[in-house]
């Protein structure tokens, strides 16, 4: 099969890992930032995968099946706060959402 | 249960019933607060005259009960235990501070019947009476000041009840502040007795001390003049007097029963139970002496010119206590103990009915403004009267003249006594009965210029009434050779304290007693001439300036002012800002300055945390790879 | 065999690239589900077909399709001139640094280990089914409560007052 060191393909992972995360720091609009957390939940997900078949177990596919059951609750769920919170707010800036907040200072 | 275990009863229960009213006070209707504040001191009062009984079957074999009820500290050589002991000085003070203390009780009942603060009030006048408990049923000198404290702790709160007005507050303090003086001084002498002898107990002490010290050594000297600067605190003799006059912002039943009866002759007792020191340091006794008729001319002056009612006892206080310290200064130990009982008994008596007068007359204390009660209000009249004709020590039928008079001669017939001492206390006997009938006088005779606006219960009236009856009566229980020879008190004390010592001039006695009956009627009767019969030669002094230092208390008051209060207000006004303040200011401001760092930590944007969860982890897993 | 690996890898890297750098919300969401198709080629060859064709279908069919659903329901593509202001280049500097430490971290946390190679073959997906319902069984109950916990929250959260208008029809 492949022939690639699994350090490669971790790193491989790790890349798209750290580009979601990126991502996740840049971008102020709430959907990128949703976006942004599942492309880090994916290559979890691949790490699951590579390790899996590393070790010629079926363990890394089931955890990876319920990192999916799990990414899917938590967009349909994030979704649905971010529809609350522009219709609250009116704008999807995350900056805007800010009451929560040290009252003393500023 | 063996009677003496009693003993480890009578401060525990005022001691039980204030914690009753300081925890549950607020629950408590009136009613039932005074009759827990004063059930409490009726039970004591019972208890006293139970153990009484019991002592005097025991006679002579025993003569002391001691009960250990629990091991205080024990750390190295100091060992202190709380442990009562009961002896005939110890069952005097008892039975005076529970009957007289139980009558003000009842008295108080009536008296604060309206004041909102009168469960606070009773709190504090049974933790006053259990704390006195303590201190005269002390065993070990260490829990004789614990007593001693707390008697100053309450006489602080008590004279301050009135707390919204200010000026209470103030003399709250300047009491508490004068005795904590005294009682500093106290302290450093039984260290001194600790550290010499390795024991707190007051009996061993004693012993220990006639054994090692030997007479006038400097090392008793100074013991003995320490533990007098407490005794001339707590019982207000020069010069630490100041502080006892302004004590009558408290409510009269608290003077009578603190700043009369019991609390500022806890210096008499200190001196009794110690008094072999004071045998030992022979220039401090006589310094007491000294101090003693010097106080008591001081203190006569001034209650002559005073016009407030409360303000005149409370110099006479001073000044009958001073007769009290010359007595003990003179060796004369038990008559002073015995002046002690029946001052008792007249002065609470004076203060009981000055507060009726003050009460039912709107709170008026000018006598001045007062007049013509005599016919208004007949019960106090009479048992008021009776009371300035004990202080006088009026011939034959007061109490106070078998006290007062037996003072007088052992003033001169001691060993230790002079001539000089005989003729200040001589002095002072006609001033008290000059002020106290000029009391009588302008309050109850004359023109009515104030009327009183209700009449006394018979709470109050009572007790006034008892207190009379004792006054009258009590003098019974020594007569002096001259009517019957009969000394069962002072055989009582002698138990305890020492005999006093006579010079051997023959049987003088009856000449003495005369010639001070002369002076105290004399007394009666100027005073009836210039304050009754013609005011007027008494009102030309009465704006002059001899009188006004008099009514200052002979400047006491501007000396200690001058001389300690200005400076150190001073010295604290420019040391406001030293470093020590610096540091407590600079916590502060540090912690200040933090929260306003940390708090732009906190400002609510998500990706600022997640910028800090991304800044954690980095350097964590860098710090994990490279460990 | 490698060389698909690499190139799946290289389209999956830089359609991810482009997805968290696009002004627009459906062409950053287009991106990503390419992204998720390379990705899926990757499982493939990972020998977890089953995991290739569940990826495609839950994660780029229905996560992803339910984010474009509610990209156009708040119409937010309209709304490039935020987006312009908030996406300036000098933005990227400091995440991009400190990611790349993370990846600089994990390069070498990776290289410290020692060389790991097996390869005995196969994991079918009959195998991954029946671990899944024999020992990882709770798990599965688990997951299938978190969904039904998923969906009533969803349903819960997204309940709007009633208004008199549609909010189609109110004047925004």
């Amino acid at each position: 099969m492949l022939t690639i060191p699994i350090e490669t393909q971790i790193l491989f992972a790790g890349i798209l890992f750290f580009l979601g995360l990126i991502g996740l720091l840049v971008r102020r609009n709430m959907i990128f930032m949703l976006m942004s957390i599942e492309i880090m939940l994916n290559s979890a997900g691949l790490v699951f995968i590579i390790a899996g078949n590393h070790w010629k177990q079926p363990d890394g596919q089931v955890m990876f099946i319920f990192i999916l059951t799990v990414a899917a609750v938590e967009v349909a769920i994030g979704l649905a706060l971010i529809l609350q919170v522009y219709h609250h707010y009116k704008t999807l800036d995350a900056d805007a959402v800010n009451k929560l907040r040290d009252q003393n200072s500023k | 249960m063996e009677k003496s275990t009693f003993i480890a009863l009578l401060p525990a229960i005022p001691l039980f019933s204030f914690l009753v009213l300081a925890l549950f006070g607020n629950k408590l209707s009136r009613k039932a607060t005074g009759f827990i504040g004063a059930g409490s001191i009726g039970i004591v009062a019972l208890l006293t005259l139970i153990i009484a009984t019991e002592f005097f079957h025991s006679l002579p074999q025993i003569k002391t009960y001691t009960v250990v009820v629990w091991e205080w500290i024990n750390a190295g050589n100091l060992k202190v235990n709380i442990s009562f002991s009961l002896d005939s000085l110890s069952l005097v003070f008892c039975f005076v501070i529970t009957f007289v203390g139980f009558l003000i009780h009842l008295y108080s009942i009536a008296f604060m019947a309206k004041d909102e603060g009168i469960k606070r009030f009773f709190a504090y006048m049974n933790l006053f009476v259990a704390s006195m408990l303590i201190l005269v049923l002390a065993d070990n000198i260490l829990l004789l000041y614990l007593g001693w404290e707390g008697v100053g702790l309450c006489s602080y709160l008590l004279i301050g009840f009135w707390y919204k007005e200010p000026a209470n507050g103030y003399a709250a303090r300047k009491a508490f502040i004068i005795t904590r003086i005294g009682d500093t001084a106290m302290i450093i002498g039984i260290f001194i007795l600790f550290i010499t002898f390795g024991t707190v107990n007051i009996h061993e002490l004693m012993q220990l001390a006639s054994a090692k010290w030997a007479s006038g050594s400097s090392i008793a000297v100074i013991t003995a003049a320490l533990l007098l600067c407490g005794a001339l605190g707590k019982s207000a003799q020069l010069p630490l007097q100041t502080w006892l006059p302004d004590a009558m912002a408290g409510p009269s039943p608290v003077s009578a029963l603190i700043h009369a009866a019991t609390m500022v002759t806890a210096g008499v007792y200190l001196i009794a139970r110690t008094n072999m020191l004071f045998s030992l340091a022979p220039v401090v006794q006589f310094a007491i002496a000294i101090i003693g008729a010097l106080t008591l001319l001081i203190a006569g002056f001034s209650a002559l010119a005073q016009h407030d009612l409360k303000r005149i006892l409370a110099y006479s206080t001073i000044s009958q206590i001073g007769y009290m310290f010359l007595a003990l200064g003179v060796g004369a130990w038990s008559a002073a103990i015995f002046h002690f009982m029946i001052h008792a008994f007249f002065k609470a008596l004076l203060f009981l009915g000055a507060g009726v007068v003050i009460l039912v007359l709107d709170e008026e204390h000018d006598i001045f403004k007062m007049g013509g009660l005599r016919k208004k209000m007949p019960v106090v009249f009479w048992t008021f009267l009776i009371g300035s004709a004990s202080l006088s020590a009026l011939p034959l039928i007061t109490a106070g003249f078998y006290s007062k008079d037996q003072i007088l001669w052992f003033a001169y017939s001691s060993e230790s006594g002079s001539l000089w001492l005989w003729i200040a206390g001589i002095v002072g006997a006609f001033l008290t009965a000059l002020y106290s009938f000029r009391m009588i006088f302008i309050v109850f005779f004359g023109e009515s210029k104030t009327l009183p606006s209700f009449n006394a219960g018979k709470l109050m009236t009572v007790p006034l009434v008892i207190l009379a009856v004792l006054s009258l009566i009590g003098g019974f229980v020594e007569l002096p050779e001259s009517f019957g020879n009969f000394h069962p008190f002072s055989k009582l004390i002698e138990n305890v304290l020492p005999v006093v010592l006579i010079k051997d001039i023959g049987n003088l006695e009856i000449l003495f007693q005369l010639l001070s009956a002369v002076i105290a009627l004399t007394g009666v009767y100027l005073a009836y001439v210039i304050y009754f019969k013609k005011p007027s030669l008494s009102a030309s002094f009465n704006h002059s300036r001899l009188n006004r230092f008099f009514e200052k208390g002979w400047g006491f008051d501007k000396l200690y002012d001058t001389l300690i209060v200005v400076p150190v207000v001073w010295l604290s006004e420019i040391d406001k800002n030293d470093f020590f303040d610096w540091m407590n200011i600079g916590l502060s401001k540090l912690a200040l300055l933090l929260n306003s760092l940390f708090s732009i930590t906190q400002n609510g944007k998500l990706r600022w945390y997640l910028m800090s969860f991304v800044i954690g982890i980095a350097f964590i897993l860098t710090f994990m790879l490279y460990k | 065999m490698d060389v698909f690996f690499y190139i799946a890898v290289a389209i999956a890297i830089f359609s991810t690239i482009m997805a968290i750098s696009r002004r627009n919300a459906i062409h950053a969401l287009l991106y990503l589900i390419l992204s998720l198709l390379a990705v899926s080629v990757v499982f493939y060859l990972l020998s977890a077909p089953f995991i290739a064709a569940l990826e495609v279908i839950i994660y780029a069919g229905a996560i992803m399709v339910l984010f474009i659903f509610v990209v156009m329901m708040l119409n937010i593509g309209l709304e490039k001139s935020m987006e312009k202001k908030w996406l300036n280049p000098r933005m990227w500097i400091i995440p991009s640094l400190l990611a790349g430490i993370l990846l600089v971290v994990l390069f070498l946390a990776l290289s410290n280990v020692g060389s790991l190679t097996e390869n005995k073959g196969d994991i079918l997906p009959k195998q991954v089914g029946i671990s899944l319902f024999s020992t990882y069984l709770l798990g599965v109950e688990i997951a299938g409560i978190l969904l039904m916990a998923g969906v009533i929250g969803a349903y819960h959260l997204s309940s709007q007052n009633k208004k008199v208008t549609h909010r189609f029809l109110e004047k925004k």
